[in-house]
Order: C-alpha cells, then sequence, then structure tokens
C-alpha cells in the first residue's frame, strides 16, 4: 500500500450530501475483475453527457462542462472536499480505487460511511471528518479562492490552509499502517499462533460453527 | 457481570486480540463470496503467495451479473461472463463451496445463506457486500467489508475492527393490516435519516419486530445499512430457532440441541445501556413509497411529495431540488398519482417466499396496467422460485401479465440486462434509489412487494389496503 505522510495539493469542491458508491463509480465498471483503470470512469455519470460502457472509449465521449472536476484546474485536483453521509450505498472498493486513480490522496467531509472510510485506509487515500461548520467555512473558502490548495500531515493530524489549521481525529493503529504504508494481511498473520488458540478454544465451545 | 447488548455479546465472543489503541482483530466464522467484490482479493492472494485460512467457511455463489432469463446459452456480455467464470475458476482452484450458475440453489447470497442453514445465530458473517446486515436478522453480527478486507478474511479468517457504537431501534406496538417489514424499515430510515446509524450497529427490538416472520425481519436487517449502520441485528427467539430446523448447513440433533441452548442467551440483557434508542410507533406506520434519490427520501403513500422550500437546512433543500428534477417530480404531488412505467419485484431485500406470496395475494384475478411496460419478478434463489412453483405462485404471476425469471439480484443494480432506460420510472422492492441506480437516467421508488404489486395492476402508486380489502 501507498505510505501517507505529507500531502498537497488542489481541492476540489463536490457540494452535494450522500454522495454515493453508485455516483463515485457506476456498476457498469465493476465488471472489472482488475484494481486499476477505474479513474477516467469516476463520477461517470456526471462526468460525461452521453452514457458510458466498459467497452466505450472515454476519449470519445462528451465530457459535462458544468461538473467541477472536468474546469481547470481542479481536473488536476487531488484533494476532494464533500458534504456529510460520504461514500454511503454498496461495499465496492472500486470507488476508493477509482477516487486515487483520477488522483485523489484525501477526501475532507463532516462524515463518511463506515465500509467506504475503512476501504479508504486500505488504499492509502486518507478520509478526514472535520465539523459541518469547518467544512462550511472551506467550502466558502474554497469556492472564492480558485485552485486553493492544502496540506495535509498525517503525523501532526492536521490540515492547513494559509494561516489556517485544523486538527483531525484518527485511530492511531489506522495512523500508523498508513504513515509507514503497511500490508494489513502481512500484520494480522503475525498473530497466526493467536489466531489458532482462538479457533481451538472455540472449536470447544461451539463446535457446530466448525 | 455488567449488563451487555446483543451486539456487545457477539463482539466479546469473536476477539482474539486487541491492540492498544482498541483495534481488535475479530475472528469471522462465515464469509460469503460473489463475483463482483472478490477477483482483485483472490488475485492478492495469488500474487502474494497465500492460501485460504479455512475453506469450509467460505460459501461462494455467482449472483449480481447473472442472466434472469434462460441460462442454458450462458451469459451473452463477455465482460459479465468472464467476471463469473472468474470466481468459478478461483473457487475450483483454492478448493472453496460454490453454487454456480446451473445449481439450483443458486441465488442471491443474502437470500441463499440464511436459506442453507450457512448464516447461525452467534456468527460473525462477512461478505464483500454492504446489504450483509441481512444475516444479523438471526442474531448474527454481520456486516459488508470491502475487497481488501474479503482478501484479509480469506488469508487470516480474521478482521481488523474498531468496535461501533451501539443503537437500539424499537418498533412498539402493532402494525396495521398492509402494513409491512419493508415500511417499518422505511418509516424507520425517514425517520433516523440514511446517516442516522453511521458508526453505530443497530438492534431491532420491540414488538412490531418480535411480530416479524424471519424473511420479514432480513428484510428490515437488509436496509440497516440504508440508515447508516453497517449491521443490524434481531436477538435469537423461537422464531428464529424454527426457521434453523432442518436447513442443510445448520447442526442436527445433539448438536442442535447445544447450540440452541448457547443461543438463548442472544438477547440484550434487560438493564443492558444503548450508546443511542430510537423509539418508532408502530400503529402509526403507513405503506411508505420513495419519491426521492436517497432511501431517507421517503413518504407515506397518502402524502405528498414535500416541498425544498420549507426544508430550513440549506444543504438538505439543495439536495431536495436535485433529488426532484431527476426524479422528474414537483413539490405537493399526490404520492398516489404517480403513474409507473416497470414494476420489479425482487432483490435480497424482498425476494423471498413470503414476499412473493404478498406480492401474488395482490395480483390474483388482476391484470397488469397498459400503461406498464414491464413487470417482473425475480426469485431470491432457486429454491424459493422452485417453492413458488409449487404453490402455484408462477402462474398467478403469468397470467396478470407478469414476467416470471431466474433468481439473481437483476434490475436491483441492474448489472445484468435487466434495467431502466433514461426517464423510465420504477417501482421497485429493492433497497437503493440513487441516482442511476437501476439504469442511467432511471428513476427509482422503492417499496414493499404488496405495494409494488398493486402499482403493477393500477398503473400508479396506491395503498395496497384498498386492494386487500376490495377482494
Ligand atoms: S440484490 Fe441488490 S442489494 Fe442485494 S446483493 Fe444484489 S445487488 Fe446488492
Amino acid at each position: 500500500m501507498q505510505a501517507f505522510t505529507e500531502h498537497r495539493g488542489i481541492v476540489a469542491p463536490l457540494d452535494r450530501p450522500n454522495v454515493d458508491t453508485d455516483a463515485i463509480i457506476p456498476k457498469q465498471y465493476l465488471k472489472s475483475i482488475k484494481r486499476s483503470g477505474f479513474g477516467p470512469n469516476a463520477f461517470d455519470d456526471w462526468r460525461y453527457l452521453d452514457a458510458g460502457a466498459p467497452d466505450i472509449k472515454n476519449s470519445m465521449r462528451r465530457l459535462n462542462p458544468e461538473f467541477i472536476l472536468n474546469q481547470p484546474p481542479y481536473d488536476r485536483a487531488t484533494i476532494l472536499l464533500a458534504r456529510e453521509n460520504f461514500g454511503c450505498g454498496s461495499s465496492r472498493e472500486h470507488a476508493v480505487w477509482a477516487l486515487t486513480d483520477f488522483g485523489f490522496r484525501a477526501v475532507i467531509a463532516p462524515s463518511f460511511a463506515d465500509i467506504f472510510f475503512n476501504n479508504s485506509f486500505k488504499n492509502g487515500l486518507l478520509p478526514i471528518a472535520l465539523d459541518a461548520a469547518t467544512i462550511d467555512g472551506l467550502f466558502a473558502r474554497v469556492k472564492q479562492e480558485q485552485g486553493l490548495e492544502f496540506t495535509v500531515d498525517l503525523a501532526s493530524q492536521r490540515v492547513i490552509v494559509g494561516d489556517e489549521t485544523y486538527r483531525f481525529e484518527i485511530d492511531a493503529f489506522k495512523k500508523h499502517c498508513l504513515l509507514n504504508g503497511l500490508d494489513d494481511i502481512g500484520l494480522t498473520l503475525e498473530h497466526a499462533d493467536q489466531i489458532k488458540a482462538y479457533e481451538q478454544q472455540r472449536r470447544l465451545q461451539a463446535p457446530w460453527l466448525f | 457481570m455488567t449488563a451487555r447488548t446483543l451486539y456487545d455479546k457477539l463482539w466479546d465472543d469473536h476477539v482474539v486480540r486487541t491492540e492498544a489503541d482498541g483495534t481488535a482483530l475479530l475472528y469471522i466464522d462465515r464469509h460469503l463470496v460473489h463475483e463482483v467484490t472478490s477477483p482483485q482479493a483472490f488475485e492478492g492472494l495469488r500474487m502474494a503467495g497465500r492460501k485460504p485460512w479455512r475453506t469450509d467457511s467460505v460459501l461462494a455463489v455467482p449472483d449480481h451479473n447473472v442472466p434472469t432469463t434462460d441460462r442454458r446459452a450462458g451469459i451473452a456480455d463477455p465482460v459479465s461472463r468472464l467476471q463469473v467464470e472468474t470466481l468459478d475458476t478461483n473457487c475450483v482452484e483454492f478448493g472453496l463451496t460454490e453454487f454456480d450458475m446451473s445449481d439450483v440453489r443458486q441465488g442471491i447470497v443474502h437470500v441463499i445463506g440464511p436459506e442453507q442453514g450457512a448464516t447461525l445465530p452467534g456468527m460473525t458473517v462477512v461478505c464483500g457486500d454492504s446489504h450483509t446486515s441481512t444475516h444479523g436478522a438471526f442474531g448474527a453480527l454481520a456486516f459488508g467489508i470491502g475487497t481488501s478486507e474479503v482478501e484479509h478474511v480469506l488469508a487470516t479468517q480474521c478482521l481488523l475492527q474498531k468496535k461501533s457504537k451501539s443503537m437500539l431501534v424499537s418498533v412498539d406496538g402493532r402494525v396495521s393490516n398492509g402494513v409491512t417489514a419493508k415500511d417499518i424499515m422505511l418509516a424507520i430510515i425517514g425517520e433516523i435519516g440514511t446517516a442516522g446509524g453511521t458508526g453505530h450497529a443497530i438492534e431491532f427490538g420491540g414488538d412490531a419486530i418480535r411480530a416479524l416472520s424471519m424473511e420479514g425481519r432480513m428484510t428490515v436487517c437488509n436496509m440497516a445499512i440504508e440508515a447508516g449502520a453497517r449491521a443490524g441485528m434481531v436477538a435469537v427467539d423461537a422464531t428464529t430457532i424454527g426457521y434453523i430446523k432442518n436447513r442443510p448447513y445448520a447442526p442436527q440433533g445433539e448438536m442442535l440441541a447445544r447450540a440452541i441452548e448457547s443461543w438463548q442467551q442472544l438477547h440484550s440483557d434487560a438493564d443492558a445501556i444503548f450508546d443511542k434508542v430510537v423509539h418508532i410507533d408502530a400503529a402509526a406506520i403507513k405503506p411508505q413509497v420513495t419519491w426521492g434519490t436517497s432511501p431517507e427520501m421517503v413518504a407515506a403513500i397518502d402524502a405528498a411529495v414535500p416541498d425544498p422550500e420549507q426544508e430550513h437546512d440549506h444543504v438538505k433543500a439543495d439536495g431536495m431540488r436535485k433529488a426532484l428534477a431527476y426524479m422528474g417530480l414537483t413539490a405537493g404531488e399526490p404520492i398516489n398519482q404517480i403513474a409507473v412505467d416497470k414494476v420489479f419485484i425482487g432483490s435480497c431485500t424482498n425476494s423471498r417466499i413470503e414476499d412473493l406470496r404478498a406480492a401474488a395475494h395482490v395480483v390474483k384475478g388482476r391484470k397488469v396496467a397498459d400503461r406498464v411496460s414491464l413487470a417482473m419478478v425475480v426469485p431470491g434463489s432457486g429454491l424459493v422460485k422452485r417453492q413458488a412453483e409449487e404453490e402455484g405462485l408462477d402462474q398467478i404471476f403469468l397470467q396478470a401479465g407478469f414476467e416470471w425469471r431466474e433468481p439473481g439480484c437483476s434490475m436491483c443494480l441492474a448489472m445484468n440486462a435487466d434495467r431502466l432506460e433514461a426517464g423510465e420510472r420504477c417501482a421497485s422492492t429493492s433497497n437503493r434509489n440513487f441516482e442511476g441506480r437501476q439504469g442511467q437516467g432511471g428513476r427509482t421508488h422503492l417499496l414493499s412487494p404488496a405495494m409494488a404489486a398493486a402499482a403493477a395492476v393500477t398503473g400508479h402508486f396506491v395503498d395496497v389496503h384498498e386492494l386487500i380489502t376490495e377482494s
């Protein structure tokens, strides 16, 4: 997994609540058996004026000029500013793969859906929750100063916007894994003996589970 | 000992170890797998040279991409076909049980787990699918996971988890005639919102929940995710145990007796404390229909489409305006005057035998309205389909002009050939009304099977109660 330490980049404001994973990556692209290549179809229904499919070349399609990520400099944005309940809906990790493939490294919102939140960490995408009033203020600023850049510093848990800094909370364990780009499975397998011991004892208690 | 919630008990029973910050390594008893969220996980295993930790915990089934029409010719769409075949070969390579497309037991993953007795009380159940919450109806801790977590469970039988907060949604009293589990759940989501349960595990309780069949409880838990909660659950009682007996994967005889004894503990202690408690008055719930593009945008059948100008929260009002524009509706329009183009009865929310019976009861002796271009019933599994056919339900649907299909996810998410065209309005028993969910530009209204059946035969939304009392 790609480690996350500090990141500075352009912030794109996506001003709507409940952005669901169907919107982030529509189902027709979930047929892929790969992890990469979802970026061109991130927010597909909003981004293009005509319908898309895995066998249609995106370069042949008409971009929706109204959609924020089609407007320079936001087409180069690496931080997404969003509203509450971001990433709700299905468990598809493809949503995270689409965002990272587009180039996003962090999403800042008042709240995230749980599964999306977890999936993000597994792919080096940092979801940052800040209170709704702060987010309101950030939207106002970002809309005022086109191309405004934020700096996200994971070690000190801060978002830096010009002279202002905003602290965010994060689980110590998730932070450690992200800072070091650690592979969860490898970490868990270091405890293989403990897992086996648990299984042995559980088998005695509840043999019908085995 | 201090009083514990059902969630506490399930959690405690599965903790293998805990990190300093409270992150737990949680043991997983049952891992359900389908074709869409697993290929990259298997690929990861292969690349790391890892093997599944416990092959007997896995049950795999293709459901999202499978055609619901005659399957003998295989899958026409090459991309879908490759994904389903990839699941087949992965299951062979890693030695996992799979009900493939030709197996009569094939169906939607959340229908077949309980149907086979593969979902049991006291289990942790995971699947790379958000509606895994369905299985919580059995007093299990069941939640959806992403593909990286699918790989993690395959390789280690465990997941890294932070404990959620606990929430009790108590539906008190009795519902009136014609009000089903789906209406209860839509009403709950309307009340607490789609983020109402975020960060929480919800236990559903109260008389109205206790009175539900297992099918009904599954419908409720299924949509816990639409209320923002990763897991929903219902305490074990005689209804639960009655359902499990004699299922192929369930314990039998002596072992069942032992299991039942331990399952009796699977309820929240009387004085257990929840982080959040919500009470809903069952008697006040009317049949529900969603009008917008989020499940919380829901109204009673006798209400009207709400007006964004009356909403004080500007973010919400804006969301409502976008939803109304997308749905082609105007504020103030009575819900029961909205006409529909298509009707879909199916999905892991409402495709079990009880759902089909409820819909057939309304349809019997009636015809699909002329303006409805397609009304389809997609049973949740091959076994549900067979049972319905034995009861003659297929004939009721066919005579009324419905299509009777093969089991799968179908138009719930339109990954196969079943979908809405832009602008088409659909009465759907599924769980998500997001933009484009059932096809780009398609407009989805969520409702119960009986209400969907009523919409099919009248051509618009109508209180099913009017049709049932007539007959
Ligand atoms: S029926 Fe719909 S919600 Fe259920 S698993 Fe299939 S696609 Fe997901």
